[in-house]
């Protein structure tokens, strides 16, 4: 039992790390909380808009992972849904590779809807996406670990895993995007705003292949 | 696409007045009578450099009769807004229509000196894609570059109201009509916003028959030329409110929103007031309902002048007549620079508190009936009229020309273009620089100024100055 146990470890690992990946990128809202707070001139507004970025991507998480285990309950089609989702993600990496051109209609969310607009963005780069490989990785190695048990019952255990990446993911979100967002209002000013913005939008479409990559590897190296 | 922002990008107004200051201006040169090619001049206006004050390249574009007359960037600091999603983009295309042509020109002008054409769009494509014509000020706002119009559609622009047209601000392709529900808005001048807040306001000069051959003397005495400004929710494209402010004060310009976008108040330029031929400056804010008010917040009265002195169109009055044509804001919202065109004037008013405005500082230069010379001795044709403040607020430069056939109207014997700088007191006050001066070359008239790294009437900013 002992790999599983390590690449269970290693996909919660991974979990986590796209939590902190995706807080960084200034595209997925850190720069609205500090909008938010100066906007208001209130301290208050910030942990309140943080909670709303939140909230927006992990919706948006859910939205992504719910449909897929759900899915992952046809055991005797595993290896093919997890290829599939792999050349989904690749397929939105390439995607997201020729056009570089940013989603407008995010422009014309209100600046004050931070949930709604983290939602969109959310979908709109293909957050949830990047988390799928990993989560069927997870529900793969779950099932292995509890046997052959009903449909059912591991329709649920996955269930239960979507949630908890989801709010894994999101929780190392708000705190890396967090993090930054408060040391920028607090001590560095706005000045650093445009200094430590980086277009991370190549590099994300890359991401998004290289996980996609990994997933159609793993799904067929593992059975 | 670049992997930083554009080093010109400022999060907000304070940051951008601390950035360095423009080394380049450009400059609008427009032919009165379409006998020569309109085009941008950009000038030194690096004191340091040997050819400061000097026209250091022209883009000379290849049609006639375009009419330069206001233009702005493809991108400024709003892009560094995390909603808007453009940060990336470069302040680097100068988007500049012909008003009368309706033809538009988008010029790049990221080495100044090489400054080149780098798209042309054709009137047709404006009148097929928008139903509008005679495109005028450009701001670049959410999903893209707005512009608003002064004519509908037809020959001479009546058939439907005038509005605002949205660009791609990369590929410059027009994507079509803003407006989503204009409610009573029928005219069109000036428009601009507070991003964060999601307000817009647009003003109303008006229709091309009313200006394009002159300014029509039956529609001015009776009223007819535009004295409303509406309100806009700007993402949901709709007209909230509208504000008459009487129907007198007619000719109701320039839009300038405080900067700093916690505030909700800004201020618009009235041409004239037809029962006593004052200027007039309002206040519009928005009270504790969210409602938006407007108020007479600055007057400034005609100077009496015999008729003999007078050009034809206002020896009736024996007056001449201030014609505020242009104001500009300071970006730390302290100090609102009202052009008197009529009596060639340039005002200064302190209006830290928007309600109470203190004039601060005048000069005086041109003006009908009294033709004051600069400083330096030499002449200046017309009045003070487009106006831009340097980011920093130190620096005001101004140009003549108001519009080709109004300024042979209120000025029968001037010609020529010139561009000239003030430079602001510590405490407030104006003086004109003797040693920046340039006059036009020959035939060209000059209108509105654009600065390097962006200025007083083009950066929208979603952070607020703290």
């Amino acid at each position: 039992m002992t790999p599983d146990i390590t690449s269970m470890a290693a996909l919660w690992g991974a979990v986590i790390f796209s939590g902190l990946y995706h807080g960084i990128n200034p595209g997925m809202g850190w720069p609205l909380a500090v909008s938010a707070a100066l906007m208001e001139r209130r301290h208050a507004a910030m942990p309140k808009a943080l909670a709303m970025l939140a909230f927006g991507h992990f919706l948006a998480m859910i939205a992504i992972l719910l449909p897929f285990s759900l899915m992952i309950f046809l055991v005797d089609w595993q290896i093919e849904i997890r290829v599939g989702a792999g050349l989904l993600v690749i397929a939105m990496g390439i995607y997201l590779v020729i056009n570089r051109k940013h989603p407008k209609f995010l422009a014309r969310v209100h600046p004050a809807r931070l949930a709604l607009w983290s939602f969109l963005a959310a979908m709109a780069h293909g957050a949830g996406l990047m988390l799928v490989p990993i989560f069927l990785g997870l529900c793969a190695v779950g099932a292995d670990e509890t046997g052959h048990l009903a449909a059912q019952a591991l329709m649920g255990d996955n269930v239960v895993t979507a949630f908890a990446v989801a709010l894994a993911h999101t929780l190392a979100m708000t705190i890396a995007g967090g993090i930054i967002a408060v040391v920028i209002y607090v001590w560095l000013g706005l000045k650093f705003l445009s200094r430590t913005w980086f277009n991370l939008d190549l590099v994300w479409a890359l991401s998004l292949i290289a996980v996609g990559t990994f997933g159609i590897t793993s799904a067929i190296a593992g059975h | 696409m670049n992997l930083r922002p554009d080093p010109t990008f400022h999060a907000s107004p304070k940051l951008a007045m601390q950035a360095p200051v423009e080394n380049y201006a450009f400059t609008v040169m427009l032919s009165p009578d379409g006998s020569q090619s309109d085009g941008i001049a950009v000038v030194d206006v690096n004191p340091k450099s040997d050819k400061y004050g000097q026209i250091v390249h022209q883009v000379i574009v290849p049609n006639k009769g375009d009419e330069f007359h206001h233009f702005g960037w493809n991108a400024c600091s709003s892009s560094l807004s995390p909603l808007t999603g453009h940060a990336f983009l470069e302040r680097r295309y100068l988007i500049v229509p012909g008003i009368r042509s309706s033809r538009i020109y988008v010029i790049d002008v990221k080495e100044p000196l090489k400054a080149k054409i780098h798209k042309i769009i054709e009137p047709e494509e404006v009148f097929e894609k928008t139903g509008y014509s005679r495109p005028h000020t450009i701001h670049c706002g959410p999903e893209g570059i707005y512009v608003s119009t002064l004519g509908g559609g037809g020959e001479d622009g009546t058939d439907g109201p005038p509005g605002i047209f949205i660009m791609d601000c990369e590929t410059f392709e027009i994507i079509g009509r803003y407006e989503m529900d204009r409610g009573k808005q029928d005219k069109h001048y000036d428009f601009w916003w507070n991003l964060p807040q999601d307000y817009m306001v647009s003003s109303e000069w008006g229709l091309p028959p009313q200006f394009e051959n002159g300014i029509v003397a039956e529609d001015l005495l009776s009223n007819k030329y535009g004295h409303s400004i509406h309100f806009w929710d700007l993402r949901a494209r709709k007209n909230i409110q509208t504000i008459d402010l009487g129907e007198n004060h007619q000719m109701a310009l320039e839009i300038r929103p405080a900067h700093d976008p916690t505030k909700s108040y800004g201020f618009c330029g009235v041409v004239v007031d037809t029962t006593n031929l004052q200027g007039a400056i309002f206040t519009w804010w928005r009270d504790d309902d969210g409602k938006w008010q407007a108020k007479k917040t600055i007057t400034i009265d005609p100077r009496p002048e015999k008729a003999e002195n007078l050009p034809p169109l206002l020896q009736g009055f024996e007056a001449v007549p201030p014609l505020v044509t242009d104001i500009d804001l300071s970006l730390d919202d302290k100090y609102l620079y009202v052009a008197c065109w009529g009596l060639g004037e340039m005002h200064q008013y302190d209006v830290s508190d928007p309600m109470n405005p203190k004039l601060a500082g005048k000069v005086e230069v041109g003006g009908i009936a009294r033709g004051a010379d600069h400083p330096n001795g030499k002449p200046f044709a017309y009045g003070p009229q487009m106006v831009e403040i340097s980011r920093d607020g130190k620096r005001v430069y101004w140009t003549n020309s108001l519009y080709s056939t109004w300024d042979d109207q209120f000025y029968p014997d001037s010609e020529g273009g010139q561009m000239v700088m003030a430079n602001v007191g510590e405490n407030g006050g104006i003086e004109l620089d003797k040693d920046f001066y340039i006059d036009f070359p020959k035939g060209l008239r000059s209108h509105q100024i654009r600065l390097e790294g962006g200025d007083c009437s083009t950066d929208s900013f979603c952070y607020p100055s703290v």
